[in-house]
């Protein structure tokens, strides 16, 4: 009940939202559903709920982490959304608030799905919710980058939806037992996939998931996405929508390593891990939009998930716990950005400066942000990415490891030099700097403890989470 | 049934072929209109006994692939000055080899891959070739809505090879499915009308603003 709850209580405050008409309603509206679903995922942390619709929703290890996680951030950005849509009002007006409860629906259905075309179709419908929020002004540029958004990504998960079916076919070779397409029942019967199909399945999905995950080559949609869509649609995409995609592809890794293809599946994740490091490091030196250098840090993120998934070992414990992290910088982040943007009215960095004087709030959450988003201690990611650095050097890929650590060197440079430069450089004389709205700080300031808490000690229920987590993607605790 | 199914299937493959060679933009939606029918009719024909499942499946699709979204797609471009796709970015005539090798490419393929069950000879052929050419018309094509089309042939390739599940993917999942797609197509129809008016023409090559 609880599992259908989690998907249900979204659709029907979706719906309940655009009933009303007053903006005020709306808001309180969203902020309401958002905090029940908080409320619900913490009932399903105290007590595991059963699976439902014959076992098609279940709760595992993993769906948790990307449960709580999306919910987690979902309720930051409602907060945050009662102080943005009083300052602006985005074309589309009533349904702005039903698009991102559609999200937040669509996003649960992804996490709690263990029938892995329904988590297709749940994939799917995260793509169009959010696809109306990025097309918010009407103009050709976000008329481009909605289009492109839409065309990529749903050529992107159509392939994804062939490699589910492939994957079907590979569980029908093997004979007629088991639920077809019931995770559990692939897992149980894993040995016996049809080794080809089950190859071509995971080809499919990788290049699927890993479209909506924004790996490179397959990520070119995103700097133009982040870009033109408001900065609270930015942060839902960046942490929300990665996470969704990435609990996909790890569903698919999850069914070839338990079926011994570990050795196949390995040596494409980390290509792609690293590939993602590279072009997210070249595009960043010389970026000139504050908002285009968050999107290529995402796919850099988005690398170093994949990384530790193809390393293995204690890589997809640091995966997991990478994935928590990502969400909580990325959404402090692109909110600390979306006040100075709506403050400014501008994302370009050659306009921007002394942003520590002119709002000081926003100005020190970026230079938080910026630290905890490149892996400085004592900020989470440090963790996960040392974590994710261990597994290579474990596996004896010290090559990878010495990769690495150049590029994330390089990103380093190319986020710091912009974001310090935002920070503390020469202010532009501006007539008026409107201030900022306490509904728009204190999310970031949440999530900003959040990120440095996750560095200093990790809470052992947490702990254990992940730890189940890692040992399903065939990992370990390290 | 066998030999219905596989004249149906061939009509399918056929379709494409409308879709490739085509200069005007009607035509195309209305053969993938067509398209979209037969594959609404195959599960009638493919299954021995109508259930619940099979007709609502076929229902749906009708509705879904050869009403609703062509229709909606004919309204978004009504309002084109443009309504021929005018300089594609790979040619008719090389489209319509291209689709040639597409068909020959994936009947080769489908030989080699032993799908479990009897399915008539033409399936897993026309399912891959739709998939080939949805994929060479979203490449090939220069305006939004013939992309559009694309999407719709290699949604359709997809939705071949789901009928090789049909009896054992769930209506729930089809109906899913279903519905997505339709959102999808409804929302790029939407954004080829606000292209449409603001470039006053349909071409996505016009997109090339935001770029690093």
């Amino acid at each position: 009940m609880v599992l259908l709850a989690l998907v249900l209580l979204p659709v029907l405050g979706a719906l309940g939202a655009y009933a009303h008409r007053a903006v005020a309603y709306r808001t309180a509206w969203l902020v309401s559903v958002a905090l029940l679903h908080v409320a619900l995922v913490g009932d399903a942390w105290i007590d595991p709920p059963a699976p439902a619709l014959d076992g098609w929703l279940a709760l595992d290890a993993l769906g948790l982490v990307v449960l709580s996680t999306v919910s987690l951030l979902f309720a930051v950005v409602a907060a945050y959304a009662v102080g943005y849509l009083r300052r602006e009002n985005p074309r589309g007006g009533r349904a702005f608030v039903s698009c991102l409860l559609a999200f937040l629906a669509s996003a649960s259905l992804v996490s709690v799905s263990h029938h892995l075309a329904l988590l297709w179709v749940g994939m799917e419908a995260t793509t169009l919710a959010l696809a109306p929020l990025i097309f918010h002004r009407h103009d050709r540029r976000s008329l481009e980058a909605v289009w492109k958004y839409l065309v990529i990504s749903s050529v992107g998960i159509a392939l994804a939806l062939l490699g589910t079916f492939f994957l079907a076919t590979a569980q029908v070779s093997a004979g007629p037992e088991g639920r077809p397409l019931v995770l559990e029942d692939l897992m149980a019967g894993a040995p016996r996939l049809h080794p080809a199909w089950l190859k071509a399945a995971f080809v499919f999905l990788l290049a699927g998931y890993g479209t909506k995950l924004g790996l490179a080559p397959l990520h070119t949609w995103k700097p133009d996405t982040f870009g033109e869509s408001p900065a609270l649609v930015g942060a839902l995409m960046a942490g929300g929508l990665t996470s969704a995609a990435f609990l996909g592809l790890a569903r698919a890794t999850q069914v070839a390593v338990a079926a011994g293809q570990g050795g196949f599946v390995q040596p494409p994740l980390i290509a792609f891990g690293l590939g993602s490091l590279a072009v997210a490091a070249a595009f960043m030196i010389g970026q000139t939009d504050v908002k285009r250098l968050l999107a290529y840090s995402s796919v850099e993120h988005a690398g170093l998930l994949v990384l530790g998934l193809g390393l293995g070992g204690v890589g997809a414990y640091g995966s997991v716990l990478h994935l928590v992290n990502n969400a909580l910088v990325k959404g402090l982040l692109f909110l600390a950005v979306g006040n100075v943007v709506l403050a400014t009215g501008t994302a370009a960095a050659g306009s921007l400066g002394g942003l520590l004087k002119g709002l000081p709030a926003s100005g020190l959450l970026l230079v938080v942000g910026l630290f905890a988003v490149t892996g400085s201690p004592p900020f989470g990611p440090f963790l996960s990415e040392f974590t994710i650095l261990r597994a290579a050097f474990n596996g004896g890929h010290l090559w990878v490891a010495a990769v690495m650590l150049t590029l994330l060197a390089v990103i380093f440079i190319g986020m710091a030099a912009m974001i310090l430069e935002m920070a503390y450089g020469h202010a532009p004389k501006r007539e008026s700097v409107r201030r900022e709205s306490g509904w728009m700080v204190a999310g970031p300031v949440m999530l900003a403890c959040g990120v440095l808490a996750l560095g200093v000690v990790i809470p052992r229920p947490l702990g254990a989470l992940l730890s189940l987590a890692a040992s399903a993607l065939g990992g370990a605790t390290p | 049934m066998e030999r219905v199914a596989d004249s149906v299937l061939l009509l399918v493959i056929l379709s494409n072929f409308v879709v490739l060679g085509t200069t005007r933009l009607t035509t195309c939606i209305r053969a993938v209109a067509w398209q979209g029918a037969l594959l609404g009719v195959l599960p009638l024909v493919l299954s021995s006994t109508w259930s619940v499942h099979t007709v609502g499946l076929a229902v749906g699709t009708i509705l879904v692939k050869a009403v609703a979204l062509p229709r909606f797609l004919s309204w978004a471009i009504r309002e084109a000055a443009v309504r021929r796709e005018v300089e594609p970015r790979v040619g008719y005539v090389a489209s319509l080899l291209l689709g040639v090798v597409a068909v020959a490419l994936a009947a080769a393929v489908a030989q080699r891959l032993p799908v479990p069950g009897v399915h008539p000879v033409l399936l897993l052929p026309a399912s891959l070739a739709a998939v080939i050419i949805g994929l060479l018309v979203l490449t090939a094509r220069a305006k939004a809505l013939t992309q559009v089309v694309g999407y719709l042939v290699l949604e359709n390739g997809i939705y071949l090879f789901g009928l090789t599940h049909v009896d054992r993917v769930p209506f729930l999942v089809e109906a899913g499915v279903l519905l997505d797609v339709f959102v999808a197509v409804f929302i790029m129809g939407i954004v080829v009308f606000h292209i449409n008016r603001e470039f006053d023409s349909l071409n996505s090559a016009h997109l090339s603003e935001l770029r690093d």
